[in-house]
């Protein structure tokens, strides 16, 4: 199966089908392909809802911004980005991760063309490779497909006013990977854990604290393929334009998505929440977990007022903190990112 | 050998299995699925059953059994991989059996319909689902250049082999970007001269 590979030649590039073979590969980029059987009914069904909702703003912006002659360009993307997950490289002691591209294609195709991408790859992996679940669909678009491209934008055009030149994208676009990376699998750990397959306390270090170093590895390689590319097509990044920046509803409708996904499915395991929210969530009721076992029960005592069953309780509760921390970001976002509009091309 | 072969060798061969329309053959490997994985872990004999079934519907396809176990054997170490923290739980064991046993009958379902339907078969049957015209028609390309470009990536390969002297052992971040990016580069060129070439076939 594996192409033979010129001997002592190390650039990583594993061509192998339909997955690349590292070495070692148990612990770490499975992680991110959720098989079936391991999420239960109602995560299937709120993964879908969410990814689903995601993948809708993406499509109505796509359809609002993309020109046609940009059209065949998604449909290379993808295959590109396919390619590209098969590049391997070294993470440590023998292990080795490979990329997984969301944030490479956010700064390529912009945000909603990047969601649509990742979304063909993954499904395509899934009905065609077996690799990644069917019932996990839903969560495997989310992780993947709208949450890492998603997650990585806004640091990665924020940090970009902020340093401006080379340098500065290669430091903007390294720290969203790596971001992308981390959220990603946390969420995944999260749903994992809402299904009952794994314990928080076991998935929760695993996935986060291999995917620190993962991303790591993808921080490098995406700031030095875009910089590569840079260097050869500067025109391709030339910054924002209408075609890859989206209109503030859906910008608002993608930071709603994010906020839910990790409102359902992190908050109610790990409430890391700063001090000043805990201070307003104590005031609104629901904030009485603080003393609660941190990295352990699956449903700590987050509660509504008039709230009987625990579970809905909990993802209430994390709603309500989801639609405050959205509110912040999306004040925060419109406040930190001027207006590009206006500009001639 | 040539990246594709793999995939593309046993969905054009012919039998019962294969004349199957591609939209039924999706919707039963979906149900199937769907039902195998959300199983209460009492209802045992659902992954039998299922299972009994698969091996049914393998021997009438004519699949050659080592493509099939084979791409199923890509796939399992990385369920093993995530099976394996469902070991440090209560009935840690039980559960990852039951896990195992699921995700292993899943996946054989999914190789055996993309092992038995071909890709124009697919496209016609998203179509026919309703599925947006845009994911119809990126999957169309993706799948139509996915192999062209990675037998771009093994020419650079082979190039560079046949340039350099001294192959390097340490691992090289600034080759594999390199090689990345300009397999970015040849994409977007190549999609430019896809966008003309459909422009002049009476594309929309």
């Amino acid at each position: 199966m594996s192409v033979p590979r010129p001997q002592g030649y190390s650039d990583g590039l594993a061509i192998q089908w339909p997955r690349p073979n590292a070495p070692s590969r148990l612990d770490e980029e499975t992680a991110m392909h959720i098989p079936d059987g391991f999420v239960d009914a109602r995560t299937a069904v709120a993964t879908g809802l969410i990814a689903g909702a995601g993948v809708g703003v993406a499509l109505r912006e796509v359809r609002r911004s993309l020109p046609p002659s940009r059209m065949p360009l998604l449909g290379v993307s993808a295959a590109f980005l396919f390619a590209a997950q098969m590049l391997n490289f070294p993470v440590a002691a023998g292990t080795s991760g490979h990329l997984v591209g969301g944030v490479l294609a956010v700064a390529l195709l912009g945000p909603a063309a990047a969601v649509i991408v990742m979304t063909t790859v993954v499904v395509v992996q899934c009905l065609l490779f077996g690799d990644g679940g069917v019932t996990a669909l839903g969560a495997n678009v989310l992780n993947m497909a709208v949450v890492a491209p998603l997650v990585g934008y806004l640091p990665y055009r924020m940090l970009g006013r902020l340093l401006p030149g080379e340098r500065g994208r290669a430091i903007s676009i390294g720290v969203a990977a790596w971001l992308s990376i981390v959220v990603a699998s946390i969420l995944c750990a999260g749903e994992l854990a809402f299904s009952g397959t794994a314990s928080w306390s076991a998935v929760f270090p695993a996935m986060a604290g291999t995917h620190m170093l993962i991303g790591v590895g993808e921080a490098v390689i995406t700031a030095l393929v875009l910089s590569s590319i840079a260097h050869a097509r500067p025109e391709l990044l030339a910054g924002p334009d209408r075609a890859t920046s989206p209109a503030p509803s859906g910008t608002a409708g993608f930071a709603a998505v994010i906020a839910v996904a990790l409102a359902v499915f992190v908050a109610p395991f790990a409430s890391p929440w700063p001090d000043g929210l805990e201070h307003v969530a104590d005031r609104l009721g629901f904030g009485t977990a603080a003393a609660g076992p941190f990295l352990q029960s699956p449903l700590t005592d987050y509660a509504l007022p008039g709230v009987t069953s625990p579970a809905f309780a909990t993802i209430a509760a994390g709603l309500v903190g989801a639609v405050i921390v959205f509110l912040l970001s999306f004040v925060l976002g419109r406040a930190l990112v001027p207006k590009t509009r206006g500009r001639t091309r | 050998m040539k990246a594709g072969e793999l995939f593309a060798s046993s969905a054009d061969l012919d039998s019962p299995v294969h004349r199957l329309p591609a939209a039924m053959k999706l919707w039963i490997a979906v149900a199937m699925v769907v039902l195998v994985a959300l199983a209460p872990k009492a209802w045992w004999f659902v992954p039998w059953g299922a299972a009994l079934f698969l091996a049914l519907v393998s021997g009438l396809s004519r699949v050659p059994a080592r493509v099939l176990v084979g791409r199923l054997l890509i796939v399992e170490p990385f369920v093993l991989g995530v099976a394996i923290l469902s070991l440090f739980q209560e009935n840690g064991v039980s559960i990852f059996l039951a896990l195992l046993a699921k995700s292993t009958v899943c996946i054989y379902t999914m190789v055996l319909l993309s092992c038995t339907t071909p890709f124009t078969a697919w496209i016609d049957a998203l179509r026919q689902a309703r599925v947006p015209s845009i994911f119809v028609t990126t999957v169309a390309l993706m799948y139509r250049y996915l192999y062209v470009l990675l037998d771009e990536a093994l020419r650079m390969r082979r190039a560079r082999a046949a340039r350099s002297f001294a192959p390097n052992r340490r691992f090289d971040w600034r080759l594999l970007a390199s090689v990345a990016g300009q397999l970015f580069l040849r994409s977007t060129a190549r999609a430019e001269r896809i966008y003309s070439a459909m422009l002049s076939r009476g594309w929309r």
